[in-house]
């Protein structure tokens, strides 16, 4: 058995305080009963989580950032699961190029999408408009599901759908029937991840966001940039919440290091 | 049956040609106009912004400061993250999955609440401080918010799961028989670990820092909350000059350079990945 040596469990523990400390952090501040941030030394008091009900700004924003999630999330599948099927069964010409093209929110720089996006979107009066988010974020996560969606489309067996048509199923039966549950899994997870990446997106959406449709991670950014009261960190704290709920789902599903590897935002 | 890729791809093509495409051509026209501050943006097509942005000592701080941040980022996780990802994958298997999810988690955190973090560990009155005082190690206060060490800090945390991600996976190919045999030669850990383990991982390590560069060179968030409003990088440079300053042609210009300095650096890290596979057959 390989084992680590003292030294490189030492390592390990510093490691995990350096990646959990700031988390941790955030978290017991918002439980503090003063007025400022500090850690609760009189005991956890609710008194910032109750605070949170007193802004509706903040409960609006949490509600827009989870109908975004949902709506571009969604929409995100429907158009990535048909390219996903043709990249991952045909070769084609300009396939590599249609790949590097959907795979590019990954690489190009946020804030490079974000005034594109603003200046595109004023154009046609969709900008600060709520359809306008779920466009952009449709695409920003689309990425997250057509990785997902690859990997299992690579692993379905065509003689299914073969038989399937041998026994006179017609094309949307067999697609319906035998090829959309197979991908099931792969999509509920690219799925998930997506909306995960669209409830935490911050960069793109500052641009084509506005004061009638402000998303969550844009409240809390403004909010910090303007003071740090244990306010911003009962909101993180709810955060957090819904983030590590997804995450355990994720993980029991998937496995953790299957979600990410490839890279990503 | 030659047509299917095709029509299967219009939805997605469609998505991507209208939002991606067509505002980043968009940006490269913008950089091209001009901006006055009677009339607004004047169409002028020429590469006066850019003339401009190169020669300003201001911005070329910025630039030059944004490309410290990301090197000494990646440095710093490539540094912590590689050994890392071999300490967990050496794990017991319940432990494993554990710590990777402790470490990989946070990525699914929104980057504006882990940075919130730091702003609270790394004030003058914070955690940190307090401890560094308590302990002894300083007599004074260390300065870190609002401070380049202060962002590299923040930055190393929320990117460095990226690092960990792609030495493990590099890790999950490797035959654990090499290891064995070097140890039973006689081979010392360390040595198991820079002769046999580090030059097969080379190409996770290496795909890794090009992630983590190219994230944090385009960071947006964190250096807005950790550096303030005097620090800038490119990111938060363009923000300003389109939200603040409404000159959005300079905004712009500022954005190419951006998009095209880590897209050179991208294609020429690829390079080297490639001539470095060629070379070993």
């Amino acid at each position: 058995m390989r084992r680590n040596g003292l030294l490189a469990l030492g390592f390990h523990a510093v490691f995990l305080a350096f990646m959990l400390g700031p988390l941790a952090v955030v978290a017991l501040v918002a439980f503090t009963p003063e007025g400022y941030l500090s850690l609760p030394i009189h005991g956890p008091s609710l008194r910032w989580f109750r605070a949170i009900l007193d802004y509706p700004d903040f409960i609006a924003s949490f509600w827009t950032s989870v109908e975004l999630g949902l709506a571009s999330a969604s929409l995100a599948a429907v158009l990535v699961v048909p390219a996903a099927l043709g990249i991952g069964r045909y070769s084609f010409a300009g396939r590599g190029a249609f790949l590097a093209l959907m795979m590019s929110p990954l690489m190009v720089p946020a804030v490079v999408l974000g005034v594109g996006l603003l200046r595109f979107l004023s154009l046609f009066g969709l900008q600060g408009t709520f359809v306008g988010l779920v466009l952009c974020h449709a695409m920003i996560v689309g990425p997250y599901v057509l990785r997902m969606l690859l990997a299992v489309v690579a692993g379905v067996d065509r003689n299914i759908e073969k038989a399937a048509a041998s026994l006179g199923a017609s094309a949307l039966v067999i697609f319906r029937r035998v090829t959309f549950p197979m991908l099931a899994a792969g999509l509920v997870g690219g799925w998930v991840l997506a909306f995960v990446a669209s409830f935490d997106e911050l960069t793109v959406t500052i641009f084509v966001s506005s004061p009638q449709v402000t998303p969550l991670p844009i409240r809390l950014f403004s909010h910090i940039a303007e003071t740090t009261d244990p306010l911003a960190a009962s909101v993180s704290a709810v955060i957090m919440g819904v983030s590590t709920v997804l995450l355990i789902l994720l993980d029991r599903c998937y496995g953790i290091d299957r979600l990410f590897s490839g890279g990503g935002r | 049956m030659r047509a299917a890729p095709y029509w299967l791809s219009v939805p997605a093509f469609l998505l991507y040609g209208v939002l991606m495409a067509v505002p980043l051509a968009m940006t490269c026209l913008l950089s091209l106009d001009r901006f006055s501050a009677t009339e607004g943006i004047v169409p002028a097509y020429s590469l006066a912004n850019y003339a401009a942005v190169l020669a300003d000592p201001y911005y070329q701080q910025i630039y030059l400061r944004t490309l410290w941040i990301a090197l000494v980022t990646t440095v710093a996780s490539l540094l912590i993250g590689t050994p890392e990802a071999w300490i967990i994958s050496r794990l017991q298997p319940r432990w494993r999955g554990i710590c990777l999810l402790a470490v990989l988690g946070p990525l699914l955190i929104s980057v504006v609440v882990r940075t919130l973090g730091w702003t609270i560990l790394l004030a003058r009155e914070g955690l940190l401080n307090q401890a560094l005082l308590g302990v002894g190690l300083v007599s004074r206060p260390v300065e870190l918010l609002y401070t380049q060490t202060g962002i590299v800090i923040a930055l190393v945390h929320v990117l460095v799961p990226f690092m960990v991600i792609a030495v493990w996976t590099a890790l999950q190919r490797l035959d654990p028989a090499g290891e064995m045999a070097a140890l039973s030669l006689g081979a010392s850990k360390a040595a198991v670990f820079f002769r046999i383990v580090l030059p097969q991982i080379v190409p996770g390590v290496l795909s890794g820092s090009l992630i983590v560069f190219s994230l944090a060179a385009s960071a947006f968030a964190t250096p807005a909350l950790i550096g303030g409003r005097r620090l800038k990088v490119a990111a938060t440079a363009i923000y300003d000059e389109y939200l603040f300053t409404l000159d959005w042609p300079t905004g712009a210009a500022l954005a190419i350079l951006l998009l095209a300095g880590v897209l050179a650096i991208v294609a020429l890290w690829g390079r080297f990945l490639e001539r470095r596979d060629r070379m070993r057959g």
